[in-house]
Parts: C-alpha cells; structure tokens; sequence
C-alpha cells in the first residue's frame, strides 16, 4: 500500500535528483562558457600623433578659457580637455558671474556637447540635405531681397549679448533696411525692461552687490537659482552670512513657489502672485514712495520689523522684483531701493548689457502677426525653439508653415525644425568662435576646444552667409574686436584675453538715476483668482533647452527632489480644499487650452496657486527628453505670460512622479543644527552641547595614526544654498552613470553626492544638507566586506577598490549615512562612442555588480601630489579641490589636509559650529558639519 | 531491474570520466594561462615597422626622452609623433622599403598604429612621471631595452610584481642622473638601499602599497 508520506517524500527526491542534474549540468556549461568567454584582453594600440601639436603632453589636460551662455549672457569658464577631448568645466575665477564656480548648467554642457541626439546634418523640408545646397538656396533667396531692399527678411534671435552677433546684425540691417528684427526668450526679462522705462523713461539694466547689503527683501526674486548671474549673486549673498554679530546680513523673502533664497531667508511667507504685488504697494507706502495701497493686502506678521530693518539699513537695503512682478512693481522696487539710498552702493544702473532689448511678448507677437499678414518672404531663427514655447494663443506652428524660406539654426532637430523648410544644426558653445557679454557687460571671447563633431556651423556663420561674406567666424569676432583692441598691441590683448576668459575693462559703466513714478500706476489693483497659476523655469531643463540631458533630469529638483518629471505644484492645505494628493492627475484648464498633469504638494508652497514648471512635454527634444512631464506652454498666454488664473479638475487617474527623498522632515533629530545668531552668541557650542554626552569615549577599534596626509572636508550649512552645483559636478567629474526615472523609482540612483532637503516641524523653514561620504575614521562599512573591497588608505580615505568588488552590497546595507550607490544594472553605456569621449580618463568606469562612492577625488589628490612630489615638495592647501569644492557657488565645501596647521578645512574645523552627523554611532566621520546659524529679527518675547 | 553494467566496467567509467574531467580542467587552465596576455613576456609583437630599440639606443646613444619625452611629466611616456622620427629618418634610410608607413603617415596625416607592448587593465593608474622622479630607472620595468632588436615585454606586468617593489622599493632606486641610463647599478648593500629611500623621502613606504595608489 502506498504510503502518503513517502510518496510525497520520494516525489521530493525525484525532484532534489532533477535539480542536481540541472545543477551539474549548469556547472558544467558554466565552466565552458568560463573558459569560452575568457579570451585575455584585446590587444591595445598606441596611436601618436603625426605632427605633435605644441603644449600637447598626453596625459595631461590642458584648460581653455571660454564661456557658456543661459538666456544670452555669458558665464566664464574653464574647459578641461584630455587629449583634445572636452571633459569637465570649472569655474573662471577672473570671470565676474563665475568667480571659480559654476552652476549646474555650465556642468551639464559637457554632456550637452558630447550627446548622439544633437542634429547631425541639414534638413530639408525634413529629409536630410547639405550645407551647399542650403548655400545654393539661400542664394536665391538673397537675390530676391536684394530686389526689395530687405523688405520680408525677418530674424529671429534670442536676448543679444554678443558684440560680433550685434555688428553683424548691424550690418544686416544696413545691407537690407527692410529687414526686421525681432527677439523673444521664454524668460523673457519683460517686466524688468517695462519697469525701468516707467521709472527712468529709459531701459536700464540693474545689478546688486548683496555683499554690501545688510538688508535684503525679495519679492519672489529667487536672484540665485537658474539665471546668468546666480552663480555671482550666490557667492556675494553667503559672504554676508557668515555668523558674526553685526556683519551678518538679514534676509526676508515673499514667494509663491519655495525658491533657493526663501530657504535662505530669516523670514519668508508664502503667498500667491498678485498678493505679493499688493503687499509690495503696501510697503511702498510704508517707506513713502506710493500714496496709497492698492486694493487689499495681506499683512505678513513681520511685515513691522521688514520696515523697521530696511528704514534701520537705508543704503545697506534692497529690495528686489521677481522677474515675474509686473512692470509697475519693478518701478516701484526702484523707488523704493532709492529712497532707501543704495544706489551706488547696493545696487547699479547700467545701460542694458544685451543690444536693443525690446518687450519679447510683444515682439513675437509681431512677428506672428506678419507671418499671418504673408509678409515674411524669409524667416532666420538663430536661437530659441518658437513653436514649442511661444505664446499659445500665437499659434506660432501654423503661421510658420507659411513661411516660404525659413531657416532654423538650432542643436537639436527640434518642434520649430519640424515647421521650417531648413534646419541647420548649431554647433556646440565648445566647438565655436563667438564672443559673449556676461550680466554685469564683462565680455568674453568663446573659443572652440574642438573642432565641431557633426559639422554644424554657428550663428555667425549663418550671418555671414546672409551677409555674403566668406569670412570664417574667427576672423569675424576677431574683426570686431581689432577696432576695440586698437592698433597697438593687437595680437598680445587678443591672447591675453583668449587665456583670462575675460577681456579687460568691458564691464557695464553704472549710470546715476532718479526715478519718477507716474500716478497711473498705483490705479487697478490685480484682479482677485479663485486658483493662480504661476509659472516658473524648471530648475534642470530651464525652459526646455536642456531637456535632452540625462544628468539633468536626473538631478532632483531642490525642493520637491523629484527627477525626470515637472508636476503641477500646491500647497497642502490647496490640495486638502482642491482633494488632491501628490500623484493625482489633473487637467488645467485656462482660455480654452487644457493640459494634464500630475500634482506633487509641496509644504512651503503658497495656497491657491499652482505652479507649473516650463519645459517639459517635449516631442521632438530627442530620446532623453521627449514625452516626459507635460508642457505648461500649452497654456501660457500673450496676456499671462507668468501669473493668470486657471482651473484644476481631477481626472481620476494618476502619475507616476518619482521622488528621491520621501521623506522630509527631520522628526526631532538633529541631522541639521540651527540655532538664531542671537543664540549663537548665547552659546557657540550650540551644535555639540548634547553631543558630548552621546559620543562615546570609548572604542574597541585602535586609533590609527596619519602622519602624511590626513584629508578631510567640511560643509558649511549656514553658506548652502541648496543649488546641486556639486551633485553634478561630481557626476561629471567621476563618470557617474544615470539610471533613469524607473530605477530612480526603485532607490537605485547613482549620485555620490545628495542633497537632503528638510522642511521644519513648526516653522517655514527649510535646511538643506549635502551628504557625500564620511570617510569615517570608524568606517562600519569596512568591517562587513567579506573581500576587502572597501578599505582605509594610509591617507585615511576609505576607499572603494572596484577590481576587487563583488558585489554584496553588506557595506552599503551597514552604511548608517547611505551614501553607497551600488550598479545593480549595467548603467554606463558601453556602445555608444560619443559618451566614452566624454568620460574622465582618470576614473575607472564602472561596471554591473560594483558598488561605488564619493572617493574625496582621490584623482584630484593623486594628480596633485604626484605633481608637488615631482617637484619636491609637499602639496600646499588648496591645490587639490575637490570637484564639488570647486562648483560650489557659496564656497560651502572646504577640503584639504587635517595634518597641516594652516589649512581652510583645519579652520573650518576649528568652528565651533563643527559637528559630526550621526556622531553618537562613534563612526568618526572625516566629512563635518557646520551648522546653521540664521539671523532672524529678535523677537520682543526673547529675552 | 538487474544491473545494465557490471561493477568493473562502472568502476573504469568512473575513472574514466575523472581522468576526461581533470584533462579538461588542465587545458581549459593552461589555455587561460597562455592567453592572459595578447603579448606574451618576452616575445615582440608584429608592428607597422620593425623598430629597434638597441638600435637608437645602444648604436645611436639617443637619450630615451627625445621620443617618449612625457616621462619625466604626465602618467603617459609618450610616443614620438612621426614628425619626431622624421629628423633623422627624412634623410636616413629614406628609400628602406620598411619605411614605408612612416612616410605614408607623414604624407596623408594618417597615423602610425603601434602595438601597446606593456599593457595594464585599465582600472590600474600606472604614472612614469611618479616613478621617474623617484628614480626607478626604466630598465626595471622595461628590461635591457638597448638589447632588443624588437621590443617585447621584460616583466610580468602582474599586480604581484609591481608590489614586489612598492612593498621593498630601496633595492630598484638609483640617483636621479642615472635614471635614463640602461648600465645603472643598483644599489647593493643595505646602507645604500637607506640612504636611496632617504633621498626619494621614501622611508614611510605605508602608501606605496595603499589601493588608491593605483586603483582609483
């Protein structure tokens, strides 16, 4: 009789004998494949050059001066190449807008150049087609309006901050006097141009000096996020915050979306647009400038001691318009800021540093006007992207179809190329001559650092074939810049100012002002909204030029740390009255146009408003960015080109939005350290007051001595600004893959470098705190890795050795800081040949199954000190920098020798702000912190 | 079921399919051993011309940096430009059919092809400027190269061979002066071995065997 139980048992074994079988036989096919696949490594070949070109030595990069551009204006920077190849960007500190650092843009530029979805060839009614045959039609072109004097010749440009660009439109125009101009930015600077014309009848650039500024007010100005001069802005406003008793300055902030210097500032409200421009008539009554209010206003409860600190400060006082404040707030900010007595001291009057600024709105709306009458014959767009970003109700794609001979020069075959008979691909800031003014009118020479990978050519260049010139773009720039350099010393200023990155004596000479407000302006208050809409640039693809950079996208936002997504931000309690939750989608609806999104809430954020990041819902941006987010375009207006008012409606469905920190608040520890000046003057050792008694003694692990090197960092909290400047310049610099949003989705991002985001229990503020790794002197990570993969070095880094490596992933799981990111997939492209131009040559490439982390740049410091050594002799502080020391806009990073007395770190660590993150886990982190001390006004209750 | 095999017979197949297993292994083993490197120690590898060192120099006495004239300041040695090669060779030798591809580069810009003859994995950060200036001289790595009509690899290039000198490097060091020089002694008491170390500020050797000397 059969017995259940053995049955069942024999059955078990029949299977365990199936299995060994399999077992064997995988083992032996293992083997096989082992031996099979082991073919030893290629042969490699060493190709030199024919012709060796002079200051080449391989091995070593060279840097090149040059620039990058954001809306026009131009940055400094330098440019690392290795072996002619473009690799990594660092700040020019002879550059005004730069000083050193960068932002992440400039960062980014590299993948930018190096990117296989840049357009590659001319198209032709989109089918490919040559330069020459561009040429030939062009030609035909040309002699129809040399017929006409111009007349139905129309450009298209961006803000010109170029000189050579500025001359040859000049002569454009004096070949062909029918010839229109027209310049339209989606971040247009409208409101600030309207805004000097009705307070000084004239158009006037402005520009701040907040390291003189001791009181400083914004009104939803976010001065030191995503703009050309927020790298310098950055770095002037954290000179001002450093804690000391009377030099620090005191920040207030009113903003709809929670911005970079709201989370800098003492106090900051949160309201939506138009109350914002009602409390700044509110203020400007206060301080005497306009007669009355107009119409009602919110009174922030600082709103008293915002007026007694600026009054208090008087030419140590600023205020600043957001650019999207409408004209008359930026009149009345002028009147105001002069009142106060500032000007010369905190800020600026400059004639405008683009050439011919005009009203965007208005100009591309005049140029779809003629488009409509059929009175464009040929249509050149230099720059810019108008069918995807131009006023909605322009209906700028269908008007363009019409167009006879339109030319589109742009990187990307993108959605204006689609509706141009010729699309010309532009070649990179990198692989061009060109010249380029920054914000305060410091102009700079763009020099190519290769020559252009898919032929390409430039806007010059495009001008020139206009023009009829044979001229090669460097003889252009160089032209225009022969009548400036004068006939002495020709050739030695046009080195000196290829090698400094910026040309002497070219700043913007400042002008002396009075402001005169017309009574009109203090007449119709805002119209009240039920919901506003507020859009605003996003802070990775700006207004969608950058959707196709994955390092972009992959950089979480600073506030909402959401990656590949834009999302239509609320305030909780909005969302609460609207029942909306984060993930929800929506459709807004304003003047009969319609978009879906998806909601994210945001704490900080004003009420009854909903903000809308640019940029996104891309169709033709490339295989990066296309389709992702949704396009806000769709529903800004030529009457609301950044406030207006809108309805949201749920739809039932959701969005996937991915998030890289999901959690926000610090719950009662204190992972970042805040104390008010007052109390820092209290009691400096605020930040490790409790620390002593929870920090054991105590430890089983020998001390080991250093007595080389002794590297550590710390990061100011106080200078931060939340920017991720370092989270990409370390991504570029250690050739860190991206995942994309599904592996983001599942925790698997790859930065060494995060920056946490804490919004406070009780108060609106907001800490942020970059977490590289420790390099913990007590590394727990050390102590689980079965194969010695992750070890200390005799320079106390805790290094991570990849050939040894195998991925168990115990060091990362033991890792109290999670700053290990571990390639669970293959996540460096391997195939594509144009990102391994791009990769660092001095850092391994990782590969599937490798954990891996901040290493300090060991690089930097091997580089360094086989240098100094080489010359016999130490290595001085500050020689090696550390990719994110180097970006940082606020110099929060400080890096060097801990065993060298003299060193900025040693003093950075002498602070008594200095304090270790999770100290009480006697790790011994290498990496501190100082905390933040913020400066609010004392309050009457404090005693 | 009766047996389908007697007992001696399985006995012999068992041998037999350890004795099939252990040769597999054995070759599989050797095979990857003689595979390890595309240019086996020793043995020169085919090149675009055949170029002799123990030609230039032994014959000619040219000094080692006038064609790898990055040594002494980056990672890379360098390799001559065909430029460097042509002044001498656009007088000498210049109908030699084994010129050829020097001066078909020099004519179409195209480039010579060498083969990489010490080659390391490229998660290894080797740097000639690091060891020329802490005298290692290049005979310790590259062998006799004035004795090689062709060049091949002297050394092993493997991670053992290297930390045989980084753990113990006072018996590699020579003076500055004698770096480039193939007839360079060594030192060869203990005395001098120290007072090399002292000169090349070595005596603290901890970091010469750290990971991140060489890995990064």
């Amino acid at each position: 009789m059969h017995d259940r139980k053995y049955d069942a048992g024999a059955d078990d074994l029949d299977a365990f004998a199936q299995e060994r079988r399999r077992v064997l036989k995988l083992m032996a096919a293992a083997a096989a494949m082992a031996g099979g696949a082991c073919s030893g490594p290629p042969p490699e070949k060493i190709v030199p050059y024919v012709d060796t070109p002079e200051q080449s030595l391989p091995g070593k990069p060279l840097f090149y001066a040059t620039a990058t551009r954001l809306s026009g204006y131009g940055t400094g920077v330098l440019v690392e190449a290795n072996e002619g190849r473009p690799t990594k960007v660092e700040g020019n500190p002879l550059h005004p807008a730069s000083l050193g650092a960068t932002d992440v843009f400039s960062q980014a530029a590299v993948l930018q150049l190096w990117d296989p979805a840049r357009s590659q060839t001319p198209l032709r009614d989109g089918r490919v087609a040559t330069w020459d045959e561009f040429l030939l039609d062009t030609e035909n072109g040309l002699r129809e309006l040399d017929a006409s004097r111009g007349d139905g010749l129309f450009v298209l440009t961006g803000a010109v901050c170029s000189p050579t660009l500025q001359s040859q439109l000049e002569a454009l125009h004096s070949r062909y006097p029918g010839m229109r101009w027209h310049q339209y930015d989606p971040l247009h600077r409208d409101n600030e141009l309207r805004g000097s014309e009705l307070a000084f009848g004239r158009a006037v650039d402005t520009r701040y000096s907040f390291d003189r500024a001791r009181v400083v007010l914004s009104l939803d100005a976010d001065v030191v996020s995503a703009a050309p001069h927020s790298v310098r802005y950055a770095h002037d406003l954290a000179s001002l915050r450093r804690p000391h008793a009377d030099r620090m300055s005191r920040l207030y902030a009113l903003e709809s979306f929670p911005g970079l210097i709201g989370a800098r500032a003492d106090h900051r409200v949160a309201l939506p647009p138009a109350d914002i421009e009602r409390f700044a008539f509110r203020l400007g009554r206060d301080l005497g400038v306009a007669p009355a209010v107009v119409g009602d206003s919110p009174a922030p409860s600082f709103e008293k001691a915002l007026v007694d600190d600026l009054l208090a400060a008087g030419a140590a006082a600023l205020v600043l318009p957001g650019p999207a404040m409408p004209p008359r707030v930026h009149a009345l900010v002028h009147a105001i800021n002069h009142r106060l007595g500032g000007q010369g001291q905190t800020f600026e009057h400059t004639p405008p540093v683009a050439f011919k600024p005009v009203a965007n709105v208005e100009s591309i709306r005049t140029l779809a006007d003629a488009m409509r009458a059929g009175r464009v014959r040929m249509l050149v767009i230099l720059e810019g992207n108008p069918v995807y970003d131009a006023p909605a109700d322009l209906e700028f794609a269908a008007r363009l179809r019409t167009v006879a001979r339109s030319v589109h020069l742009s990187a990307y075959a993108d959605e204006t190329s689609a509706y141009c008979r010729w699309h010309l691909p532009r070649v990179h800031e990198f692989e061009q001559w060109s010249d380029v003014r920054a914000f305060d009118g410091t102009a700079s020479i763009v020099q190519p650092i290769i020559a252009p990978l898919y032929g390409g050519h430039s806007a010059h260049e495009l001008l020139n074939v206009l023009l009829r010139s044979g001229a090669a773009a460097h003889d252009t720039v160089r032209g225009v810049w022969q009548r400036t350099f004068g006939n002495t010393d020709q050739d030695e200023r046009w080195r000196t100012a290829l090698r400094d990155g910026v040309i002497a004596n070219t700043r913007a000479a400042a002008v002396t002002l009075a402001p005169e407000l017309a009574e009109s302006i203090f007449s119709n208050p805002p119209p009240p909204v039920d919901l506003a809409i507020n859009f605003v640039a996003d802070q990775s693809v700006r207004d969608g030029e950058f959707a196709n950079n994955a390092w972009l996208q992959e950089l979480p936002r600073s506030m909402s740390k959401l990656t590949w997504d834009n999302a239509a931000y609320v305030s909780p309690s909005t969302a609460a009255r609207l029942k909306i939750a984060s993930g929800d989608e929506v459709e807004l609806r304003r003047a009969g146009r319609t978009v879906r999104a998806g909601v994210w809430v945001l704490p900080n954020h004003a009420d009854d408003c909903v903000t809308v990041p640019l940029g996104y819902g891309r169709t033709r941006a490339g295989p990066v960015g296309d389709g992702i987010g949704f396009d806000a375009y769709r529903l800004r207006t030529l009457d609301a080109p950044w406030h207006g008012s809108v309805e949201l409606i749920r739809t039932g469905a959701q969005r996937l939005l991915v998030t890289t920190q999901h959690h926000s608040r610090m719950e009662g520890r204190d992972l970042v350290r805040t104390a008010t000046l007052a109390q820092f003057a209290r009691n400096p050792q605020f930040a490790t007051d409790e620390e002593i008694e929870k920090v054991p003694e105590h430890t089983l692990y020998p001390d080991r001595p250093y007595d080389g090197y002794k590297w550590g960092m710390a990061i100011d909290l106080n200078a931060c600004i939340g920017c991720n400047a370092c989270t990409i310049a370390c991504q570029a610099e250690n050739n860190i893959p991206v995942v994309g949003k599904e592996q983001v989705l599942r925790g698997r991002e790859m930065h060494w470098i995060r920056v946490d985001r804490y919004f406070h229990d009780h108060d609106s503020g907001v800490d942020f705190q970059p977490v590289p790794c420790m390099h913990c002197e007590h590394a727990p990570c050390e102590e689980v890795c079965p194969v010695g993969a992750t070890v200390h070095d005799s320079q106390g880094l805790n290094v991570q050795v990849y050939n040894r490596c195998v991925g168990t992933r115990f060091c990362s799981n033991n890792c109290p800081y999670k700053v290990r990111r571990f390639n669970f997939l293959q996540y460096v492209d391997r195939t594509q040949e144009s990102l391994k131009a791009l990769r660092n040559p001095d850092v391994t490439v990782r590969e599937r199954g490798v954990m891996e982390k901040c290493s300090y740049c060991i690089q930097r410091i091997q580089r360094g000190r086989i240098e100094a050594e080489r010359l016999g002799r130490k290595l001085r502080d500050g020689e090696v920098v550390t990719a994110c020391q180097a970006a940082c806009p606020a110099q929060a990073i400080s890096f060097g020798d801990l065993n060298d007395p003299g060193s900025a770190v040693r003093a950075a660590k002498a602070s008594p702000r200095n304090y270790a993150l999770l100290a009480e886990l006697n790790t011994r982190p290498r990496t501190t912190y100082l905390a933040r001390v913020i400066n609010p006004r004392p309050d009457d209750t404090e005693e | 079921m009766a047996q389908v095999f007697d007992r001696g017979l399985v006995l012999a197949l068992k041998i037999g399919t350890l004795v099939a297993i252990a040769l597999t292994a054995t070759l599989l083993v050797s095979w990857r051993w003689s595979i390890d490197y595309p240019n086996a120690q020793g043995a020169p590898p085919q090149q675009p011309l055949p170029f002799s060192h123990q030609h230039h120099v032994r014959d000619d006495g040219i000094d080692c940096r006038y064609c790898h004239s990055g040594v002494e300041k980056s990672a890379f040695a360098g390799m001559p430009g065909s430029n460097v090669c042509l002044t001498c060779h656009s007088q000498l030798f210049r109908d030699s059919p084994a010129f050829a591809p020097l001066h078909a580069s020099a004519r179409t810009g195209r480039r010579l092809q060498w083969t990489r003859v010490n080659d390391l994995p490229d998660f290894v950060y080797f740097d000639h400027s690091a060891h020329v200036s802490h005298g290692v001289p290049c005979k310790e790595c590259h062998g006799r190269i004035d004795q090689m009509p062709l060049t091949a690899r002297a050394r092993s290039l493997e991670m053992q061979w290297c930390l045989s000198c980084h753990r113990n490097p006072g018996g590699h060091l020579v003076s500055p002066a004698a770096v480039f020089d193939m007839n360079a002694q060594l030192p060869a008491s203990r005395a001098e071995r120290r007072a090399q170390l002292a000169h090349y500020d070595v005596l603290s050797r901890k970091w010469l065997t750290d990971c991140s000397t060489c890995h990064r």
